[in-house]
């Protein structure tokens, strides 16, 4: 059987009141922009020590899992694996639609959003977020080429170079995204040249999870068939991913605490008694990787779509919480600036930083969730991105005859 | 030549001489300030045949807090009662070796570094370090994004984190961007020194603890006292060729 893409009806009270929700998480993010600027960043948690906060915890959460999210599409087009075809339009549009997210709310964050075009006229090129604003751009561009290639019968014959580009795009970005952390030599939960590769498996991971989320529901609330091939196939790659997160921050943890220097650090991070270690072994480890791995693989769950799902949603609560441990966790430490000194001042040197988030600025975070998912919602209702069947007959017809 | 012809001409003579005269009075007046500014010595354009620093004697430092209210005083730095979010230019941090147990104290500001991580990691080149090694901030083209603040391994820059009134003319400042000290370099291109090494002069006389100066002239002050006692950065191992530096640590 042909693959045939078709948009959703979206003619239902349900479909209105998906958008008019979404519209509204949304709005309640701008609102909660506009309160935050008008009055300046002192309504909100962060400070001269923390200066990064939940709406940046939100907007890396994104745009990992933007570039993530492409790489079903690049499992299709660059490595020719036939089963995921049929999802590369989707993986390409959610892809566009997370970084969309993630860059609202870290734009909207700016002390000085109204001065956006000054970001995209003047570059620093020793700024690895002067590249990383050419390279989210570029990801669009290149995204939206790809999608075209895709979905339009007369360039088609370039959708495998459109699929390699892309792919090579997304993995320097998020190699990007790591180094605005990985370059940070003052500070001792980062520079470690490591982070740059953890954030690319990060978003394989994070990425994933969203697409086997959305997926899921588009499917379940449009009626269409969504087979066991495409299911399973997703859900090892799943696990895959959470183990090789593990992996790359079990590195990450032990490389560090073989340093004397950052054994600070490491037993701030990993034992002291604050929320950063419990978001660390509860939130990470527990709730982002052991839970979701069981669920994927023991048998008692690991047929069901109800557990996957689950899974896939407890990988980005896990997600949400890495974010939160590495940057506020990485903020919170301090700068240690006179080594074998207890230091005071004025200015909070030698003591761990204080940060409890506020409201507008989780608004501000959710609201990127909430654009990236109108986007999608709006996408797959206006245009062709969707299949109509993801049957086992469709998606895999030798794998159906066999059986 | 025809009438119609000579018109055409005249027109064209016409045109041309208007097009002249707006292209002059659009151009003058920068070609005559510039050739003003030539000038007058203060507004040469900097070059880094200079290079301005400061040495700090942490033995002669007694916390009285006099850098600290002076810098605030002249850049107009007021807080609202909020320490997390009230910008501080300039600070004093007691040190307790934890060995030994010897306590001092020394004010910490931006170091002012030759390789300056804010400088490098700033998206729109807001951050620089100007060629006389002043490191600041050109407030119209900060986004705000703290980038900067994440990179200082000095904790010396500050996020203006609500509205500002009564600044100072030669300082600006502006909600929502990062600022730091700026070496005062508004007086300093009036070859005045900066306000916290004054205050300090003043509160201390012979024994002030701040010694500002052009690092590159072997035979200034500064340059004299690093020859003999030495001036050691803070975190010297990042290599960052502060332009601040600290005796007595």
């Amino acid at each position: 059987m042909k693959v045939v893409f078709r948009e959703i009806e979206g003619n239902s009270m349900a479909f209105a009141g998906l958008l008019g929700i979404l519209g509204l998480i949304v709005a309640m993010g701008l609102g909660a922009a506009y309160f935050m600027e008008h009055n300046g960043h002192h309504v909100t948690g962060m400070s001269n020590q923390i200066v990064w906060g939940m709406p940046h915890v939100f907007a890396l959460f994104l745009i990992v899992a933007a570039s993530g999210a492409l790489n079903v599409a690049s499992i299709s087009s660059v490595f020719n694996r036939k089963v995921y075809k049929p999802l590369a339009r989707l993986s390409g549009l959610l892809a566009v639609a997370l970084l969309a997210g993630g860059l609202m709310v870290l734009v909207l964050d700016l002390g000085r959003p109204d001065r956006l075009i000054v970001a995209m006229t003047y570059y620093n090129f020793k700024s690895i977020f002067a590249w990383n604003i050419i390279l989210y751009n570029g990801f669009f561009a290149i995204v939206a080429v790809y999608l075209w290639t895709m979905m339009d019968r007369t360039v088609n014959k370039y959708s495998k170079p459109a699929g390699i580009a892309a792919f090579t795009w997304r993995l320097i970005l998020t190699t990007g995204t790591g180094s605005i952390f990985a370059f940070i030599v003052a500070r001792q939960a980062f520079d470690a040249a490591i982070l740059a590769p953890t954030f690319v498996i990060m978003s394989f991971s994070y990425g994933l999870a969203v697409f086997i989320l959305v997926l899921f529901a588009a499917y379940k609330w449009t009626g269409r068939p969504l087979g066991d091939v495409v299911v399973n196939r997703l859900k090892n790659l799943q696990g895959v991913f959470i183990a090789a997160v593990f992996y790359f921050f079990a590195v990450y943890h032990l490389t560090n605490l073989y340093a004397t220097e950052h054994h600070g650090v490491e037993s701030f991070i990993l034992s002291a008694d604050n929320i950063y270690s419990t978001l660390f072994w509860v939130g990470q480890i527990l709730i982002g990787t052991v839970i979701p791995f069981a669920l994927l693989f023991l048998p008692a769950t690991s047929k069901s779509r109800f557990w996957i799902g689950v899974a896939a949603l407890l990988v980005i609560i896990g997600g949400m919480a890495q974010m939160y441990v590495t940057l506020i966790g990485g903020q919170a430490y301090p700068l240690v600036l006179f080594p074998g000194h207890e230091v005071t001042s004025s200015f909070y040197d030698g003591v761990v930083n204080e940060y409890v988030p506020t409201l507008p600025e989780i608004l501000l975070g959710v609201g990127g969730f909430g654009v990236a998912l109108i986007a999608t919602t709006i996408g797959v209702w206006v245009l062709r991105f969707l299949p109509e069947s993801l049957d086992d007959s469709v998606v895999d017809p030798d794998h159906h005859k066999a059986a | 030549m025809t009438t119609e012809n000579k018109i055409d001409t005249y027109r064209r003579n016409f045109v041309g001489g208007a097009a002249a005269l707006a292209a002059g009075v659009t151009i003058a007046p920068g070609v005559l300030l510039s050739g003003v500014a030539q000038a007058k010595p203060a507004d040469k354009a900097v070059d880094s045949s200079v290079r301005w620093g400061m040495l700090i004697n942490a033995n002669k430092c007694d916390d009285c807090g006099a850098c600290v209210s002076a810098c605030n005083e002249e850049h107009g730095i007021t807080g609202f009662d909020r320490p997390k979010t009230d910008p501080q230019w300039i600070r004093t941090v007691k040190l307790r070796d934890k060995t030994t147990g010897h306590v001092q104290t020394l004010p910490v500001m931006c170091q002012h570094c030759e390789t300056a991580p804010c400088a490098d990691v700033c998206p729109t080149g807001a951050s620089f370090r100007r060629e006389d090694g002043i490191v600041l901030v050109d407030k119209h083209i900060c986004i705000g994004c703290r980038y900067c603040m994440m990179a200082c391994p000095y904790k010396a820059r500050s996020f203006v984190h609500e509205k500002l009134t009564d600044q100072r003319p030669y300082s600006p400042r502006g909600m929502g961007t990062v600022e730091s000290c700026t070496m005062c370099v508004h007086r300093v291109d009036n070859d005045e020194q900066p306000a916290c090494v004054v205050a300090c002069a003043g509160e201390h006389a012979e024994d002030s603890a701040i010694t500002f100066g052009d690092i590159n002239d072997p035979n200034s002050e500064i340059s004299q006292q690093m020859m003999k006692h030495g001036g050691k950065q803070i975190r010297g191992d990042l290599g960052l060729n502060t332009g601040v530096r600290y005796q007595g640590l």
